[in-house]
């Protein structure tokens, strides 16, 4: 919801700075255009396509890790490109999470007998939310990312209470 | 002093993540200012072990493979596995079953050219184009889903015909779809073609001849442009188009422009097939009556179909157990990116750019 709304338009809020960031953040989740496979067609084009639009919910994809919150891994990662996965991880900068998309991403999928692919980029990288599916609906996407706000939002409030506990 | 070619060249990785490279491809390009002198394809950045894993799954479960091999066109992987698996336990298909594959091969071929025709806009710097694109996509996969129950990874196909006949939702829908495609197709090329910058861009670029093209193994729009009338579903018809009435069309140079063109044509001619198809599908079963669990009788056959990209093939040896011996998977993206480091050398990095998406590839089927 937009601030004026919720306030009035010449109104003064009062908020923490943590919390105005992190409000920030969950609604502008830029996620870095990489898609490995077919979840690619699925998690990143149609959802960001005219149906589905991804923008309303401020998700938009950028072509440099440089300049993303989010790295959708969207299809099987293979030993080859488990190290750059790693590699755009870790130039992303600071706070950044991880959709794992697909039952590839999560776990190997139907090609976890083969020794060459990795059985989860769990492996790799840390993973915030795992979406289910082969490929997912670009509706789990959206909830997937849904999801993530709300952890964006628990993390907020599990920060101040642990700062709370420790006065 | 500097002399103007005293330079020194660069070199440039593009990919395996950059957008424009239509999956995880990586090429290792050295570059002379802007200009390419030299280009490597370096593959493998996707490879799952489709042909090995092939080996140890059932026939009917070669589909699920050959979904996930060529994503975009799920339908023409199962296609070309259930006709290898058919030739090999020499089934009768039912004529409905015949022409259902070749309905929502037409359909699922309309649907992998608006991503192809999508992006290649992308590549070239254009970005409404997409957005309409993926309007009649969406149309068709909701006709692709509501026969098959999947938006992707449709196993419609399976050996001995086809899963389900087509629901009254999905001939409705098809029916409002084909009202309207032949107009869109227009304002689509209107849109693209029509734009005197991109056609400045792609005119004249990535020139593959006829002899290029057919010593390098190029099948699909990509020797088609070149003016190679050669087409799988005319050639060697399998399913029903020896019964439909299509045209194959063919460029003249074989420019990325020629290409464009074709594909655009190509559409045009989908539209046509499953017109045709609608109205003349006949009535009865939709599936051969064979076991679940099937063992073909020792020997080796290669069946192969017109996939949006090209001639896809498969090679099947059987040994007579329930498992493939060998499953060898012909993938025309696959020569498509070979042909890259033939036309790519003196071009633009731009043009390179845009030369990827012009001859159309998926990194899931050249990695397997």
């Amino acid at each position: 919801m937009a601030l004026d709304r919720l306030t009035g338009e010449h109104s003064v809020a009062f908020i923490r700075s943590e919390q105005l960031f992190d409000w920030a953040r969950r609604n502008s989740l830029w996620y870095l255009g990489f898609g490995i496979a077919c979840c690619a067609i699925e998690g990143l084009m149609s959802t960001s396509g005219p149906r589905f639009d991804f923008d309303r919910m401020g998700v938009f994809f950028r072509a440099s890790p440089r300049q993303a919150d989010v790295m959708i891994v969207a299809g099987t990662v293979n030993k080859k490109m488990a190290e750059t996965v790693r590699l755009l991880y870790d130039q992303m900068p600071e706070p950044k999470w991880v959709v794992a998309m697909g039952a590839c991403a999560s776990t190997g999928g139907p090609f976890r007998q083969y020794p060459n692919v990795v059985l989860g980029v769990d492996k790799v990288v840390p993973v915030d939310v795992y979406v289910p599916g082969c490929p997912p609906r670009p509706e789990s996407v959206q909830y997937g990312f849904m999801q993530l706000q709300e952890k964006i939002k628990r993390q907020t409030e599990e920060r101040r209470a642990a700062r709370r506990d420790r006065r | 002093m500097i002399g103007p070619r005293d330079t020194e060249h660069l070199v440039v990785n593009i990919g395996p993540q950059h957008p424009s490279t239509h999956g995880v491809l990586r090429l290792v390009a050295e570059l002379d200012g802007e200009e390419i002198v030299n280009v490597e394809v370096s593959a493998g950045y996707l490879h799952r072990g489709i042909e090995k894993l092939g080996e140890h799954r059932r026939y009917h479960q070669l589909g699920t493979l050959m979904d996930r091999g060529d994503y975009l066109s799920g339908i023409h992987g199962e296609l070309a596995a259930a006709l290898a698996t058919e030739q090999l336990l020499e089934v009768e298909v039912p004529p409905k079953a015949r022409w259902l594959r070749s309905l929502m091969g037409e359909v699922n071929r309309i649907a992998s050219h608006m991503i192809w025709y999508g992006t290649f806009g992308l590549d070239t710097g254009a970005m409404g184009q997409f957005l309409y694109a993926m309007r009649e996509r969406e149309t068709l996969l909701d006709v692709l889903e509501s026969v098959s129950g999947q938006r992707m990874m449709f196993n419609y196909v399976r050996p001995g015909g086809v899963i389900a006949d087509i629901t009254p939702d999905a001939e409705q829908k098809l029916r409002t779809f084909l009202r309207t495609i032949d107009t869109y197709i227009d304002e689509h090329h209107a849109l693209l073609g029509g734009n005197e910058i991109f056609q400045k861009r792609v005119r004249g670029v990535g020139v593959i001849n006829r002899e290029m093209g057919l010593s390098f193994g190029l099948t699909g729009a990509n020797l088609r442009c070149s003016g190679v009338p050669y087409d799988v579903r005319r050639d060697k018809p399998y399913a029903a188009y020896g019964e439909l009435e299509f045209d194959v069309p063919i460029g003249s140079v074989g420019d990325a422009w020629d290409r464009y063109l074709v594909r655009m044509e190509e559409m045009r001619q989908a539209a046509r097939m499953i017109r045709q198809c609608i109205e003349g599908l006949p009535e009865g079963d939709v599936m051969a009556k064979i076991p679940k669990v099937v063992r073909p009788p020792a020997g080796e056959v290669y069946a192969c179909v017109e996939s949006p990209r090209g001639e896809l093939g498969i090679h099947l040896v059987s040994d007579g157990s329930d498992t493939p011996y060998r499953f060898h998977y012909r993938a025309p993206s696959l020569f498509a990116v070979q042909v890259l480091e033939e036309i790519l050398p003196g071009t633009l990095l731009a043009d390179a750019i845009m030369l990827i998406g012009s001859v159309d590839i998926l990194i899931g089927e050249i990695d397997r």
